[in-house]
């Protein structure tokens, strides 16, 4: 029996040993993964600031585009895509959580919702440029608004709406039961539940999708160029239906010139792009932060 | 809650706001106002752009905007009446003069500058001297049997040759297939294909194998990393430069780019003087962007045309360097 014993105790170490080891490889498979990511990012981030820097002043964020890479700046570009995401956002972020909220809180959880739910995760995957055929068929020609700020707004939102939908629904989702049930009994309605204790307790959740939402619509070049938004603009848009370009297609524009002056610019158009997307993202866990203190 | 709400209220106003500020600047008080709509064909935007930067310093007021929907796309909205102007890389088609005579649309058609193709190699090739466009025509056209550089001529090395080109959906390519190959769109399939030009000068810049073909202007500004082929089309081997472009002897692979104007569009005082200026200052704005300007007489000929308001396509038919108006200079 002893040896027996001890046999079986040694290959169940060495298979412990094995199975630890295994583990460990696979901690350290991740970790590599992990910071080659990282890697790639900050190498990005280098480069394009060994690049983009030495463009990077006031004249460069004060003129309009020009054929002289030093006179040449993206005053009309960053315009263009200030006026677009404040409109995407006024137009997608109420659709969005009105709807996230039907879904969950007073739609019936029926064959259509499910049907609902399945559309809209799918509509999610679809790729960005069909968005742009659909805004150009739609919006462009359909409803006559031309190739105008509200045409790409409006196009950007639907791009980003199931994202925004989904995001809401799965912070609507892990409300805890229990503030519903408080809130049922003393008599609250369903709106009032929904208006003044779902909605609060997720909001952090909601801003979290939103941001993300809005920055993928912030870089999007696809369907912006398929709706034909313009590559040289040398005005400002003064009203939702005027004409305009965006950094990503002023971007897009200088790394196609031959010069390499103009994929220099392009850099310096990338890391104002960056700053504008980190300035979004600051702002939402800022507030974000400030909620959940608020709640805690 | 409430105050989160309002801070974000108040972030999104705050950046309304900021719009509104910036967008209501007041311009000086200028002669001419209105809008100039021009859209169309990658390569010719660069010129497009110089052209309606130079015109607002002048106009300011008129608001001119340039789209890049490629030289079709453009055609299809200019023929729909939605541009004034379209920039072309290619003489107008068939099928869209058709299209345009359903619509009894008359239009200018106006070269403004010459595009040279530059056929290039690595800068450490040492074997290639210039290479015929009957040889071209052999690596290049569709069911090639071309595969190492001893397949062109026998004294080249036995070294595999690699392609690159641009994708199909590229003035450049509609241009070199159809000069080179007889047929617009008639290429060997098994090439690196790029819509980016630089990715193309980078692809020939790290392969010696390495042949390729492309707009001048990307050879112009890579000109110390890569190395230009001369072209032989019958009268010996010439080399691509703003000279030999301009006066025709490198030849067949430089063309004409164009502008196509909208008569109805011209009775519009705006678009009257934006051609005009385009026109008159085409000979400086195409040179400082990379492009060869045309001859002078050309020049004064597009002129008299834009004044008589000669609608029409005199390039759909004929080969594009034996036009009238280039022609005439030659």
């Amino acid at each position: 029996m002893a040896p027996r014993g001890i046999h079986a105790r040694s290959t169940a170490e060495t298979s412990l040993r094995k199975r630890h080891a295994r583990a460990r490889l696979f901690a350290l498979f991740c970790a590599a993964v992990t910071w080659a990511g990282a890697a790639l990012l900050m190498l990005l981030l280098y480069q394009i600031s060994v690049n983009g820097f030495k463009w990077f002043d006031v004249q460069f964020l004060t003129s309009f585009p020009s054929r002289f890479p030093y006179k040449a700046g993206i005053k009309s570009a960053l315009v263009g895509t200030l006026w677009l995401i404040s409109l995407v956002a006024i137009i997608s972020i109420p659709i969005g959580v009105a709807t996230a909220l039907y879904l969950e809180e007073f739609g019936k959880k029926g064959r259509l919702g499910r049907m609902v739910e399945i559309n809209i995760a799918n509509l999610a995957g679809v790729p960005s440029i069909v968005y742009g055929i659909i805004g150009l068929a739609v919006f462009v020609r359909g409803l006559g608004l031309e190739r105008s700020l509200i045409s790409g707004a409006l196009t950007m939102s639907l791009l980003i709406l199931p994202v925004i939908i989904i995001a809401s629904r799965e912070a609507i989702k892990v409300v805890p039961m229990t503030i519903r049930h408080a809130a049922f009994a003393l008599g609250a309605t369903r709106w009032q539940t929904a208006w003044s204790h779902v909605l609060p307790a997720s909001f952090p959740g909601i801003l979290t999708g939103v941001i993300l939402a809005l920055s993928r619509a912030i870089g999007e070049t696809a369907p912006l160029i398929m709706i034909g938004a313009l590559t040289y603009v040398a005005f400002l848009p003064e009203g939702p239906m005027d004409a305009f370009t965006a950094l990503p297609i002023q971007i897009f524009n200088w790394v196609s010139r031959p010069q390499e002056e103009f994929h220099e610019l392009a850099a310096g158009a990338i890391i104002v792009l960056l700053i504008v997307l980190l300035t979004m993202n600051a702002t939402a866990i800022f507030i974000r932060h400030r909620a959940e203190k608020k709640r805690g | 809650m409430q105050n989160s709400t309002y801070l974000v209220t108040l972030v999104l106003m705050l950046m309304m706001g900021v719009l509104i500020l910036i967008t209501q600047q007041v311009y000086a008080d200028e002669k001419l106002k209105g809008t100039v709509a021009l859209d169309g064909s990658s390569t010719v935007f660069p010129i497009s752009e110089a052209v309606a930067e130079e015109f607002l310093a002048f106009q300011p007021r008129v608001r001119v905007t340039v789209g890049v929907s490629g030289t079709g796309g453009g055609f299809k909205k200019f023929l729909a009446g939605e541009t004034d102007i379209n920039d072309a890389s290619r003489p107008i088609k068939a099928s869209e003069l058709k299209t345009a005579a359903a619509r009894s649309l008359e239009f200018l058609e106006l070269p403004i500058a010459f595009d040279g193709l530059s056929v290039v190699i690595n800068r450490n090739n040492d074997w290639v001297d210039y290479l015929t466009v009957v040889e071209l025509k052999k690596i290049w056209q569709p069911g090639s049997t071309v595969k190492t550089w001893r397949d062109i001529r026998p004294e080249w090395p036995n070294q595999p040759i690699r392609l690159y080109g641009p994708g199909t959906d590229s003035g450049t390519f509609d241009y070199f297939t159809e000069t080179i190959n007889g047929a617009s769109g008639a290429s060997r399939p098994d090439y690196t294909a790029s819509e980016d030009d630089n990715a193309l000068v980078q692809g020939i810049r790290g392969d010696l194998n390495a042949m390729g073909y492309f707009g001048f202007a990307y050879y112009i500004a890579n000109k110390d990393k890569l190395e230009v082929v001369p072209i032989d089309g019958g009268d010996g081997p010439v080399v691509p430069t703003a000279v030999t472009i301009n006066n025709g002897d490198y030849s067949p692979l430089s063309r004409p780019v164009f502008i196509y104007v909208r008569n109805t569009s011209l009775e519009r005082p705006e678009v009257r003087a934006f051609v005009n200026f385009y026109v008159d200052h085409a000979p400086q704005l195409v040179a400082e962007v990379g492009y060869i300007p045309l001859p002078a007489d050309a020049y004064r000929r597009v002129s008299t045309r834009i004044q008589d308001r000669e609608s029409g396509s005199t390039y759909a038919a004929t080969p594009a360097l034996m036009a009238p108006d280039l022609l005439v200079t030659r």
